[in-house]
């Protein structure tokens, strides 16, 4: 990795980002190129696609190789959906949700996006805004990405034209509002060439703007993370019995949005009782107070029943409880929704049993346009009304992710068919 | 007491008084302090660990005695203290096991309180369960039999373990509640979604998963993170002399399981291991990091992968890792 002794990464932030594009548009190649420009390849990697790409007789390295697949998929021939890659420089870590973007695109990216702080979507500069932009665009609004950068890529093959890119942000920002999409970031760049990615390159000397690297480790992310509406799932409530800790009766969990301080009055979800927060204690020692996204381990004043799945919030500011939700699902299994069925719903530290009441419609993600169905299939995202059976302490998705989300699981199979999205009951 | 137990006779006993660091100390925060990425990586893995305490219901944590599983222990601690631990520490010895290392695994479970179940590859062998082809052969892949053995006998559902993604291709396509069929196999095309932090433990009788709450992490990060926590781990990750000879690319150390074949040269080089696995493929790095700054240091400037540079057994195909995997390895 990089030659600097003195690095030291230890304050760094962390940012998760995802890239959106097909193979054709250049995608294993930009992140070979930022991995590489950054220096995070090491010597044994290098050497190995090295040698691959000499014996299929390329002439220079094929950074694309470095995120090339396993056994399975090469001898198969299919993708498998999500890879994970990391690197860092002395600004930040970087977590890359890679994904392989011509099969099954909608499930794949939706897995991926679901932890992304920021999407990059590739755009081949000759081909302009084509379908799948506009998917990704649209999949990037609806799992509420706080950042997207356009990555207007092959600038090599369309001569480094400026009017090219003009045309290109002008036709994507268009869209893109419709989507409720802005602060959207242009980047021009030729990953190949390795102009615009890490280093600027000589051929974009028009372009002023950031490289994608510098956008990467300076976009701020402090607000990504909901820090007004406090949210504390209970994982599980510790009663050590111990001489040492005889009476205590901790619940722990991660803070999941908001912030708590010792005497804030909250109230316990479902139940809807108040108590005041005692001790926040980790492990580490007692905190004052403690932020999002901090595990730790809270006592209370009063002697409540409270256990797994039940929520803690503020007095002050509570989400919405009810029996009936309105949801975005986007389908992920091969098996359709049967709206007969029963599912099992997990939603924070919760699993509730779920049925459909309603169908609202489908969404043809090429056109935004809403189809009457009965049945949702791999890859479909439709709106769709979930009866639970206990009542379930939420918030819209768009105002906070990890109270708005939760995941549908079928109980005979016991796999995850569905990602769950809780939208406001009057659209 | 005796901690290392092979026979089936196991559970240790929790000594009492699980202490809580510095019970005393205040830590005050203020709301623009913003959590650095090793604060959101430990977080992370605390509600990892707290979903499978609370969902799974016979898990296991898997220690080596290495680094990785070491940080997992104090991960466990953040997560579960002043509780004890919901599971108890369970290590499949393949035998060839460096002996500092199994001296520090038993030590750390006694000064945790902790149960600790060994599982010894030797009786596999005798079984007839592993046939080896010579006593000398790396046993690191056959330690997939005595794991997928124990976890049939104690009954796991869940087995906690410290691989990280940026080990390796095959790992980086794994979640981190990896589900394994009733033959303990890992189908890489067949994994369950998994999306933002809601984790789908749930598994039919004789199913098990696996559970990776550090697959974020990077070796850096391990290395931060034990620096930040005064970790102790094992000496042979710092700098020694030791007797070593050179193969192909990498350093082997000499053991009472490896010896230089004629015409290998061994030398008293200066080294340290990045890995603690099976001794006979394990391979030092020469190195002159002697504690864990300097350790941080050379991760940060390094040139080879942690497996690239340590492992044999997986520099025998591209694919070596992911036929492990598949076959029930960790």
């Amino acid at each position: 990795m990089a030659g600097n002794n003195k690095i030291s990464f230890s304050d760094t932030e962390l940012l998760r980002f995802i890239t959106a594009g097909s193979v054709d548009d250049g995608k294993s190649t930009l992140i070979g190129r930022l991995l590489y420009d950054s220096k995070s390849i090491f010597e044994d990697q290098l050497s190995s696609i090295t040698n691959t790409s000499h014996k299929r007789g390329m002439k220079d390295v094929d950074l694309s190789l470095l995120t090339d697949g396993l056994q399975a998929e090469r001898e198969q021939g299919i993708t498998i959906d999500v890879a994970y890659r990391y690197f860092a420089t002395p600004k930040r870590k970087f977590i890359i949700a890679d994904t392989p973007g011509h099969e099954q695109y909608t499930r794949n990216m939706v897995t991926g996006a679901s932890t992304a702080n920021l999407a990059i979507i590739l755009i081949d500069a000759r081909k302009g805004v084509l379908t799948q932009s506009r998917r990704h665009a649209y999949l990037a609004s609806l799992m509420g990405i706080p950042h997207l950068v356009v990555a207007i890529n092959k600038m090599d093959l369309v001569d480094y034209s400026r009017d090219v890119v003009k045309k290109i942000s002008q036709e994507f920002s268009e869209f893109a509002a419709k989507l409720g999409l802005d602060n959207i970031v242009y980047i021009p760049m030729s990953a190949l060439n390795g102009d615009m990615v890490v280093e600027r390159g000589e051929n974009l000397s028009w372009y002023k703007g950031s490289t994608l690297m510098e956008v990467l480790e300076n976009i701020p992310i402090d607000n990504d993370i909901n820090l007004e509406d406090f949210r504390f799932p209970v994982q599980l409530v510790c009663r050590p019995k111990t001489k040492e800790f005889h009476d205590f009766r901790g619940y722990m969990g991660r803070i999941e949005s908001g912030q708590v301080a010792v005497g804030d009055k909250v109230t316990v979800f479902p139940s809807g009782l108040n108590s005041r927060i005692k001790e926040i204690v980790t492990y580490d020692g007692f905190l004052d107070y403690a932020i999002a996204p901090q595990s730790v381990t809270l006592t209370i004043e009063d002697h409540l029943d409270i256990s797994r799945g039940d929520m803690l919030v503020k007095t002050e500011n509570v989400p919405r409880v009810s029996k009936k939700i309105n949801t975005i699902l986007c389908w992920l299994s091969e098996t359709a929704l049967d709206p007969k069925r029963k599912y099992l719903l997990k939603h924070s530290a919760r699993i509730v049993k779920a049925g459909v009441s309603k169908i609202d419609y489908r969404v043809d993600i090429n056109t935004l346009n809403h189809e009457i169905v009965d049945t949702l299939k791999m890859n479909d995202i439709g709106r769709v009304e979930l009866n639970v059976q206990q009542p379930l302490a939420c918030d819209d998705y768009q105002k906070n992710h990890a109270t708005g989300s939760f995941i549908v699981i079928d109980e005979a199979s016991n796999n995850t068919v569905a990602a769950g999205m809780i939208c406001p009951a009057n659209t | 007491m005796d901690i290392l137990i092979n026979d089936k006779q196991d559970f240790i006993t929790p000594v009492p008084g699980i202490m809580m660091k510095n019970e005393q100390v205040i830590i005050k925060r203020r709301t623009e302090d913003q959590l650095s990425h090793l604060d959101v990586l430990e977080s992370e893995s605390v509600h990892i660990l707290r979903e499978v305490a609370a969902e799974c219901v016979n898990p296991a944590l898997l220690f080596s005695g290495g680094k990785d599983s070491i940080v997992l222990l104090r991960l466990a601690e953040k997560a579960f203290r002043p509780g004890p631990f919901p599971f108890p520490l369970l290590h499949i010895d393949t035998g060839h096991n460096f002996p500092e290392v199994i001296e520090f695994r038993d030590r750390k479970a006694k000064e945790l309180g902790e149960r600790l179940i060994v599982r010894s590859m030797e009786d596999s062998i005798k079984q007839g369960r592993v046939v080896l082809r010579s006593e000398n052969q790396s046993r690191n892949s056959f330690q997939s039999v005595t794991l997928l053995d124990s976890i049939a006998e104690l009954e796991l559902d869940a087995c906690i373990g410290g691989a990280r993604r940026d080990e390796e291709k095959a790992r980086a396509k794994e979640r981190i509640f990896s589900f394994r069929d009733e033959f303990g196999q890992w189908d890489p095309k067949n994994q369950r979604p998994e999306l933002w932090d809601i984790y789908n433990t749930r598994v039919h009788k004789g199913e098990n998963i696996r559970v990776f709450p550090i697959s974020n992490w990077t070796e850096l990060d391990v290395w931060e993170y034990i620096a930040r926590e005064k970790l102790e781990v094992p000496h042979i990750y710092f700098a020694h002399t030791r007797d070593v000879y050179r193969r192909e690319n990498g350093l082997l150390p000499v053991s009472h399981l490896v010896q230089p074949k004629d015409g290998e040269q061994s030398e008293n080089i200066m080294v340290r291991f990045r890995t603690v696995g099976d001794m006979s493929c394990t391979c030092p790095v020469e190195s002159e990091a002697a504690n864990v700054e300097e350790i941080i240091t050379e991760t940060a400037i390094t040139h080879i992968t942690e497996r690239g540079a340590t492992r044999m057994d997986d520099q025998t195909s591209d694919a070596s890792m992911e036929l492990r995997k598949k076959e029930g390895y960790f």
